[in-house]
């Protein structure tokens, strides 16, 4: 590793935990509806969405009736979206005049953005619409990432409240989290990519005479449209879809290192802010710094893996970029669930591709999704206590609630749904008679395109080894139901396990509770995601970037 | 649940519609108004207009095949290299034959083209970029195709590198990203010197 790989990557954490400080003590202020200079700007605004859902602010729900109303809202939201790209052909907003979306693949981009996972079984700009662009996948970029958002919030209030029959109001919780949150950062961020590159515009392609003409190419056409807008929230939201294919490889979606710098710090941003505010809202600080640290911890092996394997290797990367910049984004892409890529991580060295892969395995919560990363993590620090108090003999505790039989039921199968997908998926495409023509690369290294397709989808994270081939009728219906899973199999476990934690009374802290705020905790924390994690991956690891490294140069 | 799901279409049907509005038109309305008023050069695509005509936009890299131009990165986009309309990267594996065939038949050709140069090829001119759009090349890389240039265009060797060494861009700050040298931007200095 360079010196000035180095100095960038220790530059970029502390920029991060700057940034995340600050914004994670404004996310508390805006669920705990404090936030007074933000209301007094955008309050009409929120209170009149209100009045037009029918909704008022103050009415709160059970675990279910919000379990009920977010999957309506997804739903619906799936369904808009899968429309849209059917029958954009008809519509305006399509200067390129791209055809209709194949259904399958259709069903699998519904699904990927709806989900929170981005994954693109497509090329962007050979694909979609500037209106399918806009009105369908960015929409789902901000709802999906508010609804993550939301189920943190309410596993939140179920910690804090005692004797509660209520979690929240999801409609509440989704216009705060898009008002107050998405969309001034996403202005904010897109307004600056523009000045450094980006382009924001409604026409189509603009047109060049080359240089030099070669042979029967003396044009190039470039594909132009609102890309900043985009660009800024996929980053933001943990979305990660890109408006072009190389996504932000791309010189359109990442211009100058600059970008890079702000792109990759939107990336982790609200992720890592969430721990604070789950530490203000607790009224527990150290428990945010707890967490934090825990997932720093777990990101901070694979970053050095990746960074040291990647130094020399230029295979699908940009040179303004360079090594350093890439291997952290792709550590970064990969802790947050987020899934946009600078480098083709398909070029990876059998190591440097590991990295990435693991981090998604480990189930997205070393930072993960925005809301879904932190609810993750404490559907681990749930089995974590579990294991400490049956170590020492005790009722396990956290924040003061008693960690009982269902809670375990539900964080055991919240953690194990991805990890079955991933591997049922992984197993399922081995037999399939797509995946030898779908593989771009012989050997070990096609089977990892395969485990890595799986880990992604099954972790809504959207990253791809991108030599395969993914727009089949296998790959999209099986990746689709994958994402699908993966996403609210985990949420609705995690709203009843708020529905019970509300309920419960909350005790004081005595000598024989386990502090979840310090060290010792930490290690347990950590310890528990990465047993889970090896237990669960290391033989499919074995047969796919393990063996490729053994395998040596064919 | 029948209860909870009736009671829940209202407000998931206008939610859904509201944010549609907001953040699928409002948002990049917002976004495209203020980058087309104060950014409308880098909103509309960075584009390098001479003479009246577009010649290519800053930020996206162009093929040159001719001795007398530097080369740009090898570009994996489908159906001819660097077609900005459809971005990729090759995504072959570090281990996959093909793609050690693919680098030793890029030297070769580097070689070819420049007999009597023996320094080491710069990796970034043998493989492909992620984008396969790449604009810019390594300094080093730029230095290595000096000779060629200089000889096929029959310029003195060091006005060739002074130019060269006048388009490489540091570092952002001297920490961001890496010294690089925009080959397009380049190849039109050095048809202006003429």
């Amino acid at each position: 590793m360079s010196g000035a790989g180095l100095t960038q990557i220790v530059v970029y954490w502390l920029a991060l935990l700057l940034l995340a400080l600050p914004l994670g003590a404004y996310m508390a202020r805006v669920y705990e509806g404090r936030a007074t200079f933000a209301q007094r700007v955008l309050g009409p605004i929120e209170r009149a969405l209100y009045r037009m859902f029918g909704v008022r602010a103050g009415a709160e729900h059970g675990w279910r009736r919000y379990a009920v109303a977010l999957m309506l809202f997804n739903v619906l939201g799936l369904v808009l979206v899968f429309l849209l790209q059917r029958v954009q052909l008809w519509l305006p907003g399509n200067p390129n005049d791209l055809p209709n979306v194949p259904p399958q693949v259709a069903w699998n981009t519904a699904t990927s953005f709806a989900t929170n996972t981005n994954w693109q079984a497509y090329g962007g700009e050979t694909t979609m619409s500037h209106l399918t662009q806009a009105l369908a996948l960015g929409v789902q970029n901000f709802v999906s990432a508010a609804t993550g958002m939301a189920v943190l919030v309410a596993v939140v209030r179920g910690f804090t409240r005692r004797h509660a029959e209520h979690v929240g109001n999801f409609w509440v919780d989704l216009t705060r989290s898009t008002l107050y949150i998405l969309l001034p950062l996403s202005i904010l961020l897109a307004i600056l990519l523009v000045a450094r590159g980006v382009p924001m515009t409604t026409g189509g392609h603009a047109t060049a005479h080359l240089l030099q003409p070669a042979g029967h190419v003396d044009e190039q056409h470039l594909a132009l449209g609102p890309v900043a807008s985009q660009i800024a929230i996929k980053q933001l939201g943990t979305n990660g879809g890109g408006f072009y294919n190389a996504n932000s490889a791309h010189p359109f979606e990442n211009p100058t290192p600059l970008t890079n710098f702000f792109e990759c710090l939107a990336l982790l941003l609200i992720p890592a802010a969430l721990c604070f505010t789950f530490g203000a809202l607790v009224k527990n600080r150290r428990q945010g710094w707890g967490l934090f640290v825990a997932m720093f911890v777990l990101v901070l092996p694979f970053l050095i893996l990746a960074v040291h394997q990647e130094a020399g290797n230029m295979e699908g990367k940009e040179v303004r970029l360079g090594e350093s910049a890439s291997a952290l984004w792709a550590t970064a892409t990969t802790a947050a669930s987020n899934g946009s890529v600078n480098s083709m991580h398909d070029s990876y060295t059998p190591l440097g591709g590991l990295a990435p892969m693991v981090l998604m395995q480990l189930g997205e919560v070393a930072f993960g999704g925005v809301g879904s990363g932190l609810y993750g993590m404490l559907m681990f620090a749930i089995v974590a206590v579990f294991i400490s108090g049956l170590m020492v003999g005790r009722t396990p505790e956290l924040l003061g609630k008693k960690i009982e039989a269902f809670e375990m039921k539900m964080a055991t199968l919240a953690i194990l749904v991805p990890c079955l997908a991933t591997l049922a998926g992984t197993a399922l495409a081995c037999v399939a008679g797509e995946t030898p023509g779908a593989l771009a690369n012989p050997g070990p290294h096609g089977f990892s395109e395969v485990l890595y397709a799986f880990s992604s989808q099954a972790n809504n994270n959207g990253s791809a080894f991108a030599g395969l081939t993914a727009s089949g009728d296998f790959y999209t219906t099986a990746g689709g139901i994958c994402m699908w899973v993966a996403r609210y199999w985990i949420i609705i476990p995690v709203l009843a396990i708020a529905g019970s934690l509300a309920r419960k009374k909350t005790i004081p802290a005595s000598a024989g509770t386990l502090p979840t705020d310090g060290p010792l905790f930490v290690v347990l924390l950590v310890g528990t995601v990465l047993l889970v994690g090896a237990l669960t991956f290391v033989p499919a690891l074995a047969l796919g970037p393990i063996a490729e490294q053994l395998g040596g140069a064919p | 649940m029948t209860k909870d799901l009736l009671a829940s279409l209202r407000p998931a049907a206008v939610a859904l519609l509201a944010f549609t509005v907001l953040t699928g038109v409002v948002y990049p309305a917002i976004v495209l108004a203020v980058g087309q008023a104060a950014f409308s050069h880098t909103a509309n695509g960075s584009l390098v207009v001479e003479d009246g005509r577009v010649v290519g936009s800053e930020l996206i890299g162009q093929p040159f095949t001719e001795p007398r131009y530097f080369w740009s990165r090898p570009s994996a986009t489908a159906p001819f290299a660097y077609n900005a309309m459809a971005s990729a990267g090759a995504n072959l594996a570090v281990s996959n034959p093909a793609r050690r065939e693919a680098v030793a038949q890029r030297v070769a050709e580097l070689r070819a083209a420049d007999p009597g140069n023996t320094d080491p090829v710069p990796l970034d001119l043998v493989t492909a970029s992620g984008s396969g759009l790449d604009p810019d090349i390594s300094p080093a890389a730029a230095r290595f195709q000096v000779g060629r240039v200089a000889r096929a265009r029959g310029l003195p060797l060091e006005r060739v590198r002074a130019l060269v060494d006048a388009h490489v861009q540091g570092r952002t700050s001297g920490i961001l990203g890496e010294p690089r040298v925009n080959v397009a931007a380049l190849n039109r200095a050095l048809d202006a010197l003429r």
